[in-house]
């Protein structure tokens, strides 16, 4: 327990030490939060977690042999093309080859026509399974649902996100927006304080990097695996000692469309590699 | 579902000296670590691989626990007749999984 404390203490300290409160700013104009002196992201100086990585790992991404994310990539094809007896295949629908589906992945997360519902990548290869192919929805960080994303997710590998600004989607994004700018936990941090406020700076023997999804699903060095956002932002919740949301859960998804309008622009790098 | 991908030329000349890479999808389970209920993860690791060229071995390696997942190797060898490259990993229960592929030396 004691050990826990200092832990904490020692990441409040760390953070304490290298944050400034947010210097006044004399025009109003400028906040990014109206009255709260808080100063949003630069549009003009967006960097994708890429940035932040040591070179070796940068390799490890850059390198579509070596990308262990590939392993998922080449899993994905692989059920994209198989079918259930007397039922469609992904590709019977969505065409054979490794270009069906480019540029798709960037405009998720989307509102759903005929429900009104955000989905993300992942809801909405569930949605095709449920609805067309008469299939169960696949679990969250399934190896199946994580193969189907980083290979639809792939196809779209240099392309820029260019995510949903409907009016349906604006609100939408307004609640993941405020769950971005909400202090939680037992640390009492919000995204908002390390993402757009302390990045660039160092945090237990890491760069805190601006919080992009542009590479996700992403292979992480950590989970050896590859991960959804949602399992990242899972880790950043528990990270600040919260409560993370269950997998799927709306909020997430509304905040996934945050993030993917916030890093408007940056390439998708699916899978990427982060550490 | 053990993935396996394999990185080498198609083609060579005699005496070319040709880098060969093998990656293959294993948790590589330390035994070291405990599950959320603090139980010790039973280990699981694959504890050999070898790379065969014409079925004689020209690369071996023992993997031991600190091996992170998914390990990946890269290593060299000298083209010299046109055959087969096989990839065999093993596991600690003696089950193996390889894959090959046909290197055309001219």
């Amino acid at each position: 327990m004691s050990l826990i404390r200092a832990a904490a203490l020692g990441l409040l300290l760390g953070l304490a030490g290298c944050t400034d409160t947010p210097s006044p700013d004399p025009d109003p104009s400028t906040h990014g939060e109206a009255g709260t002196g808080w100063t949003a992201l630069p549009a003009d100086d967006l960097q994708s977690g890429y940035a932040f990585l040591q070179p070796d790992t940068q390799a490890l991404q850059d390198d579509d042999f070596s990308n262990p994310g590939y392993l998922w990539v080449d899993r994905g094809a692989q059920l994209f093309a198989t079918s259930e007896v007397g039922e469609p295949s992904c590709a019977s629908c969505h065409g054979a080859g490794d270009a069906a589906l480019a540029g798709v992945a960037a405009r998720f997360p989307k509102v759903d026509p005929s429900s009104g519902a955000l989905i993300n990548l992942e809801g909405r290869i569930n949605l095709c399974r449920e609805r067309h192919q008469n299939r169960s929805a696949l679990a969250y960080e399934s190896e199946a649902l994580l193969g189907l994303t980083a290979y639809v997710a792939e196809q779209s590998r240099g392309m820029s996100l260019a995510p949903d600004r409907s009016a349906p989607a604006m609100a939408l994004a307004e609640t993941g927006r405020d769950y971005f700018f909400t202090q939680r936990g037992q640390l009492n941090l919000s995204c908002h304080q390390c993402h757009d406020q302390s990045w660039g700076k160092r945090l237990r023997g890491d760069t805190i990097s601006q919080g992009h999804g542009n590479a996700f699903p992403a292979y992480r060095l950590e989970w050896q695996s590859l991960g959804s956002l949602q399992r990242r932002l899972r880790d950043c919740d528990t990270g600040v000692r919260a409560e993370p949301l269950p997998y799927g859960d709306q909020v997430y998804v509304a905040v996934e469309l945050y993030l993917a309008q916030r890093a408007a622009g940056l390439d998708i790098e699916t899978p990427g590699v982060r550490r | 579902m053990f993935a396996i991908r394999i990185s080498a030329p198609e083609r060579a000349t005699p005496g070319e000296i040709v880098e060969l890479k093998a990656l293959i999808r294993h948790p590589q389970e330390s035994g070291f670590r405990l599950n959320a209920r603090g139980v010790p993860i039973p280990r699981d690791i694959l504890t050999r691989f070898v790379c065969l060229y014409n079925d004689q071995q020209i690369f071996a390696a023992n993997l031991y626990p600190g091996v992170s997942a998914n390990p990946f190797l890269s290593f060299h060898t000298r083209a010299t007749r046109t055959g087969t490259l096989t990839f065999r990993w093993t596991d600690q229960d003696g089950e193996s999984y390889e894959d090959s592929v046909e290197l055309v030396v001219a």
